[in-house]
């Protein structure tokens, strides 16, 4: 039996009881194991079949629930909150191939729309968190075979999340219904972890959920305590802080000479190009990977949190041309006036972190947003979370708000401000005629805990409200 | 050295306007009362305290319009309209804002300077109350997000673990003074992934802590109490004996392990059973039926709203969060309807944070479950005041605005469960505890001591030849403390 037939198999005798979602999983460990021998990819198919035995939930939900139910919608009668400015009382969205055909008071109604009545109720563009690695982990404990995220080695710029993210993940749907509608999913390893992808949080692949496929490299800028950025947490400082810092420089050095190697080798290829008599470069899909970043065309996206790290890394940008954004950033308010002058975006992944030091001020993370605010820093806010918790998003903003942001910008920090800073902001954020139709339509303000969500679309597809959540409180709620 | 640099600024910075300790308190400086709001803020033993004109969310009698709360001797002495206080009394006018009941939170670890001794499957003889540590600066951001009182357990290594302590955040005053006088005893019990040790790292020529499986927890359970039932037995036995008069009796050896487990058989220690998955839950409520005790609550409880009826059952109260999932196998079919679920079936439901960080948003926590399952208001603030209050046994003192009950409560600047509400003053026994306005007003003081504090020659930075500083911790929202495998490294090491 080859291999390919033993895993279908294995899917099919656990099918009838357990989800597509866990399946998938089993499945995609075997994928993993395609190159190991028979008997090991065997092991981890029993090694995973534990993970599948807890797992009762049935998926019945259909092809909308994949992909959505595409159409000319008409939504009336409704509160506009367009974002990018003054509300709309009273008005119509109209959405029609994908996209935000028009909005106004005086809309006409195309023929044959499909008509939703809003009375009562608020549309807004869809939330977007920068901050996730959507797709990419089902679950993070004790479940590796559902962990993609993070690459052998130190240098993996062509490791793109875009082929690992798993568009069946139950993050996916779990998330959206909640009213975040895009996501960066990224990869953490190493120092360069890869790219990260910009998807919408609807679809049957990575292909139908694209945005951005590779929005932008994503760097743990290294630091003394070992590793970088959120990667080193997990290390232990090491004990002579000599040795530490050297290390660290090591590591930078070996960065910026990857990049310099990256940067010639684009101007190699580039003459090359333009002069048949120069000698070509053999191509190399690693620095490939690496031009549009070394150009400033795309950005990159440097984890860091401390002020130390943050100002090596504008210094670090600035030396290299690079164009960087600091997810993380727990430290940033602090250096807001430097961040501001060096303009530099900072995607605040921390509002609800315990202060790291014990003499920090109880709200100095709550009020981080206000302050990157009047300093006239960009930022976006993120739950700086892998996905379970990527759905406490509106709540993070609210919360930033009652610490000083005003309501106005709360709500811009999850919508119009990360597709700036990703630069999408004519596609995404806003309601806006031309732009992505992501609208969650609500029973209140979008960032209260207690809205509930009444319709939603996202690439201009109506999205069933469904996720594994809801199945499984359907399945279970009048159990007698 | 720059260890205890950081500690005495973090206690100056931390260490609230009216002093560490009661000896401390009395060489504070008075505080001058803040402009506009009220006469005498100070926490300077006020015995009677005026809160003019709240929103006030009773819990247990609906929400008051326009209502005044009076505070005398730490207790509620009246809520109503237009209340009088004596002119010595602190007033403050709450106009536009909410009072609550102080939060309790039903799963902490908050304080534990350990949180598992996770070397034996039974470790009932160990009590969490034996390593409390008051100064703990998350107990201070706990206070600044409305809450009151914790119940501090043990962690979930083991299948009968240690004795829990429940406490009320004095912040600033003695360990004793944290202790909720009265509190039942309890104990924490634990199932599933973290006592199998699951995600521990095995060393070479180590052996696997017993039990590695859910019918080894099952097993531990039954020997343990079949142990205690034996061992009651015993001093059932020798007291009737010695109520006999007879001679020479030798009394049974005192078995500290087993102690606890004879006042859970007789009804005098709760259990807080940590589980997940639906069917270690039932193995443990027919153990408990077996051996004829109760559950008091299941901690966790993920897929409670799978056996919802069983648990209804049983009598066991149940204590969940809000909407953390996925982050284990266990906890992959977890939803954010199980508290309405439960809720619906009877059973007495409150949500916990099981984090420090978690525990300052408990607020919001609780209104999103209004949107999961749709659960009135009243039956949401049930769930992080009085319900925890019930399964804790101390229902009778905190966890609704009553006359006669511990003034436990917090002002917010709107209602609670909305994103924008903030927490302004927190009172525990009538004494304020966190202020936000007094907390504003120390800070460019604290901040002057503090740049003061780094020019010394300690904390000299390292490329001036300082020592190289050990790097803060981030410390990421989505952290569950009961996870932790720690066996002592305690409040750092989360």
């Amino acid at each position: 039996m080859s291999l390919t037939t033993f895993s279908h198999v294995a899917a099919r005798s656990v099918a009838h009881v357990v989800a597509r979602s866990v399946a998938n999983v089993v499945l995609r460990s075997i994928a993993h194991a395609r190159r190991m021998s028979f008997a090991l990819a065997a092991l981890l198919l029993f090694s995973a079949a534990p993970i599948t035995s807890a797992q009762q939930a049935s998926s019945t939900m259909g092809t909308q629930f994949m992909s959505g139910t595409p159409g000319t919608y008409a939504i009336r009668n409704a509160r506009i909150v367009i974002v990018s400015g003054a509300d709309i009382e009273n008005g119509t969205v109209v959405v029609r191939d994908g996209k935000i055909n028009a909005v106004g008071t005086n809309v006409a109604v195309p023929a044959g729309a499909i008509e939703i009545d809003a009375r009562g109720l608020s549309v807004y563009p869809g939330m977007i968190d920068l901050g996730t690695s959507m797709g990419l982990v089902e679950i993070p404990q004790g479940a590796n075979p559902t962990v993609d995220v993070a690459e052998v080695g130190d240098m993996n710029p062509n490791a793109q999340a875009f082929y690992g993210i798993n568009p069946h993940s139950a993050h996916v749907a779990v998330t959206r219904v909640n009213g975040v509608t895009s996501v960066l999913s990224s990869p953490s390893g190493g120092i360069i972890s890869g790219q990260a992808a910009l998807i919408n949080l609807l679809g049957s692949s990575p292909q139908e959920m694209s945005v951005v496929p590779t929005a932008a490299l994503v760097v743990n800028y290294p630091r003394a305590a070992g590793g970088g950025g959120f990667g080193g947490f997990f290390q232990q400082a090491q004990a002579n802080p000599a040795e530490a810092a050297t290390a660290r420089d090591r590591q930078v050095e070996q960065l910026r000479k990857l990049l310099r190697d990256a940067e010639a080798y684009g101007r190699a290829m580039d003459a090359a190009n333009a002069d048949r008599n120069l000698p070509r470069p053999d191509a190399d899909v690693v620095l490939a990977s690496l031009v549009p970043y070394v150009r400033g065309e795309r950005p990159v996206v440097f984890r860091a949190d401390r002020e130390a790290e943050i100002r090596a890394i504008v210094r670090f940008s600035e030396e290299l041309k690079l164009k960087p954004i600091i997810l993380g950033g727990n430290d940033a308010s602090k250096i807001a006036a430097f961040l501001k002058e060096k303009n530099v975006p900072v995607i605040l992944g921390g509002l609800f972190d315990l202060p790291s030091r014990e003499d920090d001020f109880y709200d100095v993370l709550y009020e981080s947003a206000a302050k990157l605010q009047q300093a006239g820093v960009r930022f976006a806010l993120s739950t700086g979370d892998q996905g379970a918790e990527v759905r406490d998003l509106p709540y993070r903003a609210g919360m930033a708000a009652a610490f000083g942001l005003s309501h106005a910008d709360a709500l811009k920090s999850v919508t119009l401000y990360p597709a700036q800073i990703m630069g999408v902001g004519d596609r995404l954020g806003s309601i806006e005629v031309g732009k992505i139709a992501n609208l969650v339509i609500t029973d209140g303000d979008l960032l209260e805990a207690r809205t509930h969500i009444r319709h939603l679309f996202i690439n201009g597809r109506q999205v069933p409200l469904n996720s594994r959540h809801t199945e499984l409180y359907d399945q279970f709620k009048n159990r007698k | 050295m720059r260890k205890l640099i950081s500690l005495f600024v973090s206690l100056a910075v931390l260490a609230p306007v009216w002093g560490v300790g009661s000896a401390a308190r009395a060489q504070q400086p008075q505080q001058r009362p803040r402009e506009g709001a009220a006469r005498g803020t100070s926490n300077a033993a006020a015995t009677e305290t005026l809160i003019r004109n709240a929103t006030v969310l009773t819990i247990t009698r609906g929400t008051l319009a326009n209502t005044d709360i009076l505070i005398r001797n730490g207790k509620i002495a009246g809520v109503g309209q237009n209340l009088k206080a004596p002119d010595r009394a602190r007033v403050i006018d709450a106009t536009g804002k909410y009072v609550m009941p102080g939060i309790v939170d039903a799963h902490s670890h908050s304080m534990s300077d350990a949180i598992n001794e996770g070397t034996l499957s039974v470790t009932s003889m160990v009590r969490i109350r034996d390593m409390l540590n008051p100064t703990a600066p998350n107990l201070y951001r706990e206070l600044a997000g409305g809450v009151t009182t914790l119940n501090v357990l043990h962690g979930s290594a083991n299948t009968i673990g240690g004795q829990n302590t429940v406490v009320k955040i004095k912040y600033g005053r003695p360990v004793a003074e944290f202790i909720f006088p009265g509190a039942p005893p309890g104990i924490k019990f634990a199932l599933g992934e973290n006592v199998k040790r699951a995600s521990s790292t095995v060393l070479p020529g180590q052996t696997r802590r017993y039990p590695a499986t859910r019918m080894g927890q099952e097993e531990v359970l039954r020997d343990a109490f079949t142990r205690a039932r034996n061992y009651k037995r015993s001093w059932d036995e020798h007291r009737a004996a010695v109520a006999r008069n007879e001679k020479n009796l030798i009394a049974p050896r005192r078995d500290l392990q087993l102690e606890p487990l004879v006042e859970i058989l007789e009804g005098k220690r709760f259990v807080h059973a940590h589980c997940y998955r639906a069917d270690e839950i039932i193995m443990l409520l027919n153990i408990a039926d077996e051996f004829g005790f109760k559950i008091r609550t299941l901690q966790h409880v993920l897929e409670g709203y799978k056996v919802a009826k069983e648990i209804a059952a049983h009598g066991a109260g149940a204590s969940s969060f809000a909407d953390s999932w996925g982050y284990k196998i266990e906890a992959y079919d977890a939803i954010p309807y199980n508290a309405a679920v439960m809720t619906r079936a009877g059973i007495v439901v409150s949500i916990n944070s099981d984090s420090d960080e978690r525990a300052r948003r408990l607020n919001i926590d609780a209104a999103k479950m209004m949107k999961y399952g749709d659960l009135t208001e009243d039956e949401a603030l049930r769930l992080i005041t009085i319900n925890p209050a019930i399964q804790l046994g101390i229902q009778e003192r905190v966890g609704s605005i009553e006359v006669g009950k511990d003034a436990d409560l917090a002002i917010w600047t709107a209602h609670p469960f909305s994103v924008y509400s903030r927490v302004e003053t927190t009172f525990i026994d009538g004494d304020i505890f966190f202020d936000r306005q007094q907390d504003l007003a120390r800070r460019p003081e604290l901040q002057r001591e503090r740049e003061e504090l780094l020019k010394a020659e300690v904390n000299r930075p390292p490329t001036e030849g300082g020592a190289q500083p050990g790097a803060p911790r981030r410390r990421p929202a989505n952290h569950h403390d009961d996870d932790d495998v720690d066996n002592g490294e305690g409040d750092n090491h989360r």
